[in-house]
C-alpha cells in the first residue's frame, strides 16, 4: 500500500431489517481490502440497523465498497450530515471541552471561543448532556 | 490626585472619558505605571455571563374586564407555576421553576429542557407566552377563569430582579466517587475525571473591587443586555473568607442583587440554561464599571487570572454532605490552561461562565460609556465589607415538637 494515497470517510449507514443479517463489515474488509472503525452500532426495536464507520482504503476501492453497500440496499450518508453545532445556541462557556473525546469541539485559549470540527466528530454524543444551552444536536 | 465620580461624568457626557475593559487595563498599568494609568483611565468595565439560579422577574400584566384576581389564585406562563402571593394582577416567575408534569429526575438524570428561565429568554425575544390563571372569585374581582396570549411589550411592568448574582469567586467542582454524578457544576466524572470552574477571573465584577469600595446600592449596570441597578448584597452574601493580599477571596464570597426593566433586556444576555440531573437555570450577562477615583481602586482592577484562587471541591461526597473543606487551591490561569493537578493526577478542566461572552459585556459597556449613553451613579450605600461582621451560617435544624 506504500506510496498509494489512501482515504478516510466518516460514514452513517442505515440498514432496512432484512439486511442486519448479512455480514457486511466483513465484505467490505475482505472483498475491498478496506479498514474499518466502528465508531457506533445499534439496531432499533423496528430492527433497523445504524452504524457510523470510519473506513479507509484505496480511493478506488472505497468507492466501490460504498457502491456495493448502496446496491444492496444500504442508505448511506457522510457523518458531518447528522450533527449539528447551533452556533447560535453556543455560548462558548468550555462546557463541553474537557468532555469531547477526539477534540472536536475545542477552544483556543487565547480567546476562550469554543469552536466545533465536524470531520473529527465521532457521534459518541457525550456532549449532549454536557451541554446547558442545547448547542449540540445529533440526529440518531 | 483622585477623581470624583463626578468628574468623571462630566467627561463621559462629552466624550472624552477613557475607557478600558478590566482585561486590557492589566497590561496598561504595567505599561504606563500605576500613577499614570490613575490619572488617565476613567472608568474600567467588568463582565460576566454565567448561570445564575437565583434569578427571576416580577410582572403586572393589566387588569381583565370582568376583573380577576390572580393573587391567590393559581398562575402558569407556558405551564410554568409563577408565585401568585401578591395583588391582584402581579406575580413573579423564578427562572428555575418547571412545568409541574416535567418528569425531574425520576427518569434519571433528568433533561430539565423547559421552565422559568426559558420564558424569561422568550419573553425578551418578543414571543408571546400563554397565561392561564384560575381565581377562586370575589365580589370585586368576580371573574375565576384565564387564559390568553401575552408578551412583554402589553404588560404594564416587567421587572428582573434576581437576589443573588455575580458571585465573587467560586468552587472548582470534582467529582471523587467511582460513578458519574449531574450537578449544578455539570456532569462530572468519576475519579477526578474533570473539574469544572464557574467564574469569569479577571473580568468578573466582584474579583475587580473586591472589597466593594466603589460598588454599592443603586450602582447602574449592564444586566441581560440592557440598563440595571444593584440593588445591594445578594443573598449568602460572605465577605469574611480567606483573601489574598491584594483583598481576593480565595473561595465564594460577596454577591449581588439586582435589578432592571426586561423590556430593555436581550435574548442574547438572558439564557434558558439546562443542566442535566439538577434544574433549570437562568444564564445572565452582567457588566459593572468601576470608576478608577485614586491609585488603589486602579490596583484592585489590575488583578489577572494568575492571582485569583479557587478551592477544588469534592461534589459526590463533601458538597452534599455539607462537610468543610478543599482538596486544594488552584488560580485561573490553570483553569483557563485546561489542566489541573489535583491529588497528584492532571485533570481536564471546563468553564461553565463563559470567558469569552464576559469580555463582550465587559467592550459593550465600554463603547456605551465611550459614547456617553451610560452615565456612573453614586452609591447611596456601601456593600457590607470584611468589617461588617457579616456571618454566613448554616439552617440550625430545631426538632419541631409533635402535640
Amino acid at each position: 500500500m506504500k506510496g498509494v494515497l489512501m482515504q478516510k470517510k466518516r460514514l452513517v449507514l442505515n440498514y432496512p431489517p432484512h439486511i442486519v443479517e448479512q455480514p457486511v463489515i466483513s465484505k467490505l474488509v475482505k472483498d475491498f481490502d478496506l479498514t474499518v472503525n466502528i465508531l457506533r452500532a445499534r439496531i432499533t426495536p423496528k430492527e433497523e440497523g445504524r452504524l457510523v464507520l470510519e473506513i479507509t482504503g484505496k480511493r478506488q476501492a472505497l468507492e466501490a465498497g460504498i457502491s456495493y453497500v448502496k446496491e444492496i440496499g444500504v442508505e448511506i450518508q457522510p457523518l458531518a450530515q447528522d450533527v449539528k453545532w447551533h452556533e447560535d445556541r453556543c455560548t462558548h462557556c468550555t462546557a463541553c471541552i474537557s468532555i469531547c473525546p477526539p477534540k472536536a469541539l475545542d477552544v483556543d485559549r487565547k480567546t476562550m471561543e469554543v469552536s466545533f470540527n465536524r470531520d473529527k466528530c465521532i457521534a459518541c454524543e457525550l456532549c449532549i448532556p454536557v451541554c446547558p444551552y442545547q448547542a449540540m444536536e445529533i440526529l440518531f | 490626585m483622585a477623581k470624583t465620580i463626578e468628574e468623571i461624568n462630566e467627561k463621559i457626557k462629552k466624550g472624552k472619558a477613557v475607557v478600558l475593559t478590566a482585561e486590557e487595563i492589566i497590561d496598561y498599568a504595567a505599561e504606563k505605571g500605576v500613577r499614570k494609568a490613575a490619572q488617565e483611565v476613567d472608568v474600567v468595565t467588568t463582565g460576566t455571563f454565567g448561570p445564575m439560579c437565583s434569578s427571576g422577574a416580577y410582572f403586572n400584566v393589566g387588569h381583565t374586564k370582568p376583573r380577576i384576581k390572580l393573587g391567590g389564585g393559581k398562575i402558569y406562563l407556558n405551564d410554568v407555576p409563577v408565585y401568585a402571593g401578591f395583588a391582584a394582577v402581579d406575580f413573579f416567575l423564578g427562572a428555575t421553576a418547571m412545568p409541574e408534569d416535567d418528569p425531574r429526575n425520576k427518569i434519571f438524570p433528568g433533561k430539565f429542557s423547559y421552565g422559568g428561565a426559558y420564558i424569561l429568554e422568550e419573553l425578551v425575544a418578543g414571543k408571546d407566552v400563554r397565561l392561564t390563571a384560575t381565581a377562586y372569585g370575589t365580589d370585586c374581582y368576580p371573574r375565576k377563569s384565564l387564559e390568553t396570549y401575552i408578551s412583554l411589550k402589553e404588560m404594564n411592568e416587567a421587572v428582573l430582579f434576581d437576589m443573588r448574582n455575580a458571585y465573587q469567586n467560586y468552587n472548582v467542582a470534582v467529582n471523587l466517587s467511582d460513578r458519574v454524578i449531574y450537578t449544578y457544576m455539570g456532569v462530572l466524572q468519576p475519579k477526578l475525571g474533570n473539574a469544572n470552574y464557574c467564574s469569569a477571573g479577571q473580568l468578573s465584577p466582584l474579583m475587580n473591587d473586591p472589597l466593594y469600595k466603589t460598588i454599592g446600592v443603586g450602582t447602574r449596570i449592564f444586566l441581560g443586555g440592557g440598563i440595571g441597578y444593584v440593588v445591594g448584597n445578594g443573598t449568602q452574601h460572605n465577605p469574611n473568607v480567606p483573601r489574598t493580599e491584594g483583598g481576593v477571596p480565595k473561595t465564594s464570597a460577596g454577591t449581588l442583587s439586582v435589578t432592571g426593566d426586561l423590556k430593555t433586556m436581550s435574548a442574547k444576555w438572558l439564557r434558558g440554561t439546562s443542566f442535566t440531573g439538577y434544574g433549570v437555570t437562568l444564564t445572565v450577562g452582567i457588566g459593572v464599571p468601576i470608576p478608577i477615583l485614586d491609585e488603589e481602586i486602579l490596583k484592585y482592577t489590575m488583578v489577572r487570572d494568575q492571582e485569583i484562587w479557587a478551592q477544588v471541591v469534592d461534589y459526590s461526597e463533601a458538597y452534599p454532605q455539607f462537610i468543610p473543606g478543599s482538596l486544594g487551591e488552584v488560580n485561573y490561569g490553570q483553569l483557563k490552561s485546561g489542566k489541573i493537578t489535583v491529588k497528584g493526577k492532571e485533570i481536564p478542566t471546563a468553564g461553565l461562565s463563559s470567558y469569552l461572552k464576559a469580555r463582550e459585556v465587559a467592550q459593550v459597556l465600554k463603547e456605551w460609556i465611550e459614547k456617553g449613553k451610560f452615565i456612573l451613579t453614586i452609591p447611596v450605600e456601601s456593600i457590607p465589607s470584611v468589617d461588617s461582621g457579616v456571618v454566613f451560617k448554616p439552617l440550625k435544624e430545631r426538632p419541631v415538637k409533635k402535640k
